[in-house]
């Protein structure tokens, strides 16, 4: 084998040119606005979100309240603004955990193979028996509500969703002629790990990832909504749209529909995103 | 054949008794004594009453004793007291069970109905029909069961009184009255899916060589479409409407919570709260074992469908 083949083969997964993907980029904006409104909330909420107005009470948009007020008159604007640091947040943790672990576990079961895979292999076929909801659900029991215990719950359920896509492309990769090279060269495992096995699956770690926040958002923001998650007075989507659901037996839907519609716009954008990326570093629709 | 379904059957059980096992041995996690967590409420009782609670669990017994009777108890049917709700697991499953595997027939039914409809239709009619039902779908996939379930409360609850907008009735008219939109909420996201994949598999059939025979050979379009195109995209729809039905079954908890249906889902969330570790226990073992087997049986009935998933499959 050749230095110009280990060199191309090196090269891989860095060679896309980029193309400019109209739906893409306004997911993407979507997503860069939500951030930023999540770190400027004081700033940019026109109430505190936890201030109660008794004379405004299921209050209709207006002038002072754009969305309208809640059951106790509290702004429904800035508890969406506010609230867009938990939720955002709660659904950034269990990724990120989940990546974390997922990755490195199908690392490692691709490297080591033979018992070491299969028993990596049959822990993740096992935890994906698991609902990530019932999951949730038992820890909520044993350790009590609040957001901490299901974002870990859930993170534990989202690691086969990551390392079983991601153990087949690092064994592909792993049996790459350029990793027996390294290795033949004396390179260190960590080193081939780090230096080059990750980099060139970073493409499809970073894919996965993006698909999984919208579905972590929809599962955290469940977890709230029964009311197992973040706990009033919290302004969280998911526990907006459950303390909405008696007014609208009365008919005021304000609340549940305005969270509701942050919810879909974001998991809708960050869907778009991984299938914008999917197409552009990885050469294929989701 | 045999040594396929040996080695799906045996995966099964090491599954479910891996299950049980995280389930039950959840206790050990919890802080402090799961005495408390038996009781329920989360506050400490009275010494007497944890000390009662030892025996009658036999907590100070080690834990492969405890789980051993546990899963006994379990396997015969007996999933023990509840002593939050003053009253047996069993009888708290028995009263709200019925309703939770209505609402699930109910709602399997509307996937197959409405997701094989529209993908078929989207495949067949081509054009602005396919994009929008295609756009629809992946929007529907977005939308959570919680938020759905609350916009069908408010429009067709609230504002136009066709059906109830939440709490349970009894018989078939009690069924359709109030299981139509917990039922319509907890099929939506899957209904997307379900034609996503219908959509893909039929327009594949349409573009094989065997379908392209046919129609020029003159048979008639609506037989070739049945005989041809539908038989041999079941496959694949069958699949993914498998797992979707295996997935629906904790989404209830969130549907039941919503619209106030007296379910285990519900009471999943209730003994929760409560932190009745028994209650909660049962039932998630039970919807995992419904997910698991489901999820299985799937898979054996599509290799029976399809001897060609057996040949492929490394064994």
């Amino acid at each position: 084998m050749s230095t110009y083949q280990i060199a191309g083969a090196l090269r891989g997964g860095r060679r896309r040119v980029a193309v400019a993907d109209p739906v893409m980029t306004a997911a993407g904006c979507v997503v860069a606005l939500v951030v930023l409104v999540a770190l400027l909330a004081p700033l940019i909420a026109p109430y505190d979100p936890n201030a109660v107005d008794p004379a405004a009470v299921y209050a209709g948009p207006s002038g002072a309240h754009w969305l309208g007020t809640d059951d106790t008159g509290r702004d429904i604007l800035s508890r969406l603004i506010h609230g867009a640091r938990p939720s955002l947040i709660a659904p950034a943790a269990v990724v990120l955990l989940a990546t974390a672990a997922g990755t490195t576990l199908a690392i490692a079961a691709a490297w080591a193979g033979g018992w070491v895979d299969r028993v990596i292999s049959g822990v993740l076929d096992v935890i994906f028996g698991f609902p990530g909801l019932i999951m949730a659900v038992v820890a909520a029991t044993i350790f009590g509500p609040g957001l901490l215990v299901p974002v870990l719950a859930m993170s534990i359920a989202y690691v086969p969703l990551i390392a079983r896509v991601l153990r087949n492309s690092a064994l592909k990769e792993r049996n790459l002629p350029y990793i027996a090279a390294l290795q033949l060269l004396g390179t260190p495992t960590w080193r081939i790990w780090l230096r080059h096995l990750l980099p060139n699956l970073l493409p499809i770690v970073t894919v996965q990832a993006t698909v999984g926040f919208g579905y972590a958002l929809l599962d955290i923001a469940a977890i709230s909504f029964i009311g197992l998650g973040a706990q009033p007075p919290q302004a969280e989507w998911g526990l907006m749209v459950s303390s909405g659901y008696p007014g609208i037996l009365s008919g005021q839907a304000g609340q549940v529909l305005y969270s509701g519609i942050t919810i879909v716009v974001i998991v809708i954008a960050f869907n778009l995103l991984g299938s914008g990326l999917s197409r552009k570093l990885l050469g294929e629709g989701l | 054949m045999s040594r396929f379904l040996l080695t799906r059957v045996a995966g099964l059980v090491i599954i479910l008794a891996v299950a049980s096992v995280a389930i039950y041995g959840s206790m050990l996690l919890a802080p402090g004594d799961p005495a408390t967590l038996l009781v329920g409420g989360g506050k400490p009782p009275n010494p007497e009453l944890i000390a009662s609670i030892h025996r009658e669990y036999h907590l100070d017994d080690p834990f492969a004793v405890r789980y051993w009777r546990w899963l006994t108890g379990v396997l015969q049917g007996d999933f023990g007291p509840s002593l939050a709700y003053r009253d047996s697991v069993n009888h708290l499953l028995a009263e709200r069970i019925s309703n939770t595997l209505t609402l699930v027939g109910y709602a399997s039914a509307i996937i197959l109905l409405v997701g094989i409809t529209l993908g078929t239709a989207g495949a067949l009619r081509g054009g602005r029909f396919e994009t929008s039902a295609t756009a629809i779908s992946a929007g529907a996939m977005a939308v959570p069961t919680f938020v759905i379930g609350a916009l069908l409360a408010y429009v067709f609850g609230v504002r136009l009184s066709w059906f109830a907008p939440s709490g349970s009735g009894s018989g078939i008219s009690g069924a359709f009255r109030y299981l139509t939109l917990p039922a319509v909420a907890l099929a939506f996201s899957w209904i997307g899916y379900v034609a996503q994949i219908t959509r893909t598999s039929v327009r594949a059939e349409l573009r094989s060589e065997h379908v392209e025979t046919a129609d020029s050979r003159g048979i008639p379009r609506p037989g070739v479409i049945r005989r041809h195109v539908l038989r041999n995209a079941s496959g694949p729809i069958f699949a993914v409407s498998g797992i979707a039905i295996a997935g629906l079954t904790a989404t209830t908890a969130v549907v039941e919570k919503a619209f106030g249906i007296s379910g285990i889902g519900a009471l999943l969330v209730d003994a929760a709260a409560k932190q009745d570790l028994a209650t909660v226990q049962a039932i998630s073992l039970i919807m995992v074992a419904s997910f698991v087997v489901l999820n299985t049986l799937v898979d054996l009935v599509t290799a029976l469908l399809d001897p060609r998933v057996l040949k492929g499959r490394p064994s």
